[in-house]
């Protein structure tokens, strides 16, 4: 059976600043090459396509991104990595998915792009390239607290059949491992990225909601509040860590 | 999709042994895999890669199923004259690409 923290032992608890890994780091060598390298990362094909996204006219306004952004090379550096961020108009933080969406329906008049759909993975996996080697920085203050302390509830409560909470996996038994794969610390360095696993690119929040089916534990909607504030929290708990998107994972 | 991402270094010496990288965008589909009701997904593979420089066939390869989404494909060749090297995909479903990339040998 996996291993399972009893509720008698002591919890680890808080990861300490400078013991904080990516999930690079757990990664076989030859995983971390394809990382490494723009032309052999399968996650870049979704960055190309995200650029050509970038530069099409969309809906009934006929407005590509670039038209008021520009260069996403410059206007959107250190977008990805200081996403979720707080929305007046919605009154919580929003992901970068989200943020895309707002941006289609408000100004260029177009229909939402759905969760996981190849245009939405396209274009923020394009926007989080733009983020690379930036350090993760999500703003907290009086507005987004709130949220910061529902994900954080979400983090150290048990949940599902299984009754497990992240941080104990991902607080307390990093680095062991879990049916023969080894336990990362669960950082958000990486998103969206391309999981061996999916045969694809995916999103934090396709990961997030694949641990909770995990855990035998009911996954939360695509765009829920739960997995945002999570993903608020997620990010929080990595601050300062370097953004690598697109990432490579086993 | 922005279907393919070729490595090939711009410029070479003649004589030169230089290295491809070609990463094609493609599911894969094994033919083997079944859905949640139980239906079998047809295989929808790339079967065939081919390179040519300046028309003359320098790498083939045949894919099967085992082959991973995306594949990718690294292979070597001499350089020995300047053009183009082009790239061709053909697969299942009549899927069919063709990439090309100039090559300045001196």
């Amino acid at each position: 059976m996996c291993v399972v923290v009893l509720a008698a032992s002591a919890s680890a608890g808080e990861i300490p600043r400078a013991e904080r890994r990516s999930g690079y780091d757990f990664m076989s060598r030859e995983t971390r090459a394809m990382q490494d390298d723009d032309t052999a990362n399968p996650g870049m094909l979704w960055v190309l396509e995200g650029e050509s996204l970038w530069n099409k006219k969309t809906g009934d306004a006929g407005r590509a991104c670039a038209e008021c952004h520009a260069d996403a090379r410059v206007s959107m550096k250190g977008v990805a990595a200081r996403h979720p961020s707080f929305d007046a108009a919605r009154g919580r933080p929003i992901t970068l998915e989200q943020r895309v969406n707002v941006c289609r329906v408000d100004r260029q008049k177009a229909p939402p792009l759905a969760y996981e759909s190849r245009d939405l993975l396209a274009l923020t996996a394009y926007l989080a390239r733009q983020s690379r080697g930036v350090p993760i920085d999500v703003a907290i203050d009086a507005r987004t607290q709130p949220f910061l302390d529902a994900g954080r509830a979400t983090f150290y409560r048990r949940q599902g059949q299984l009754n497990l909470a992240c941080s104990q996996c991902h607080d307390d038994n990093w680095g062991r491992r879990l049916a023969g794969n080894v336990v990362p610390q669960g950082h958000p360095t990486g998103y969206p990225l391309y999981r061996l696993e999916w045969q694809s690119l995916g999103s934090l929040q396709r990961r997030l909601r694949n641990c909770l089916i995990g855990i035998r534990a009911e996954p939360y909607e695509y765009g829920s509040a739960e997995l945002g504030d999570l993903e608020l929290f997620l990010m929080w708990r990595a601050r300062g860590m370097t953004f690598e998107a697109p990432a490579v994972r086993p | 999709m922005a279907s393919a991402l070729i490595n090939v270094p711009a410029r070479a010496k003649r004589g030169e042994i230089i290295e491809i990288k070609a990463l094609i965008s493609h599911p894969m589909e094994t033919g083997y895999r079944r859905t949640q009701l139980g239906a079998l997904v047809p295989r929808d593979i790339i079967r065939l890669f081919v390179c040519t420089y300046n028309g003359t066939e320098i790498f083939r390869a045949e894919l099967h199923p085992a082959i991973a989404a995306n594949p990718f494909i690294v292979f070597s060749t001499v350089a020995t004259e300047s053009g183009t090297l082009a790239f061709h995909w053909t697969g299942d479903r009549g899927f069919s690409e063709t990439e090309s990339v100039a090559i300045t040998v001196d």
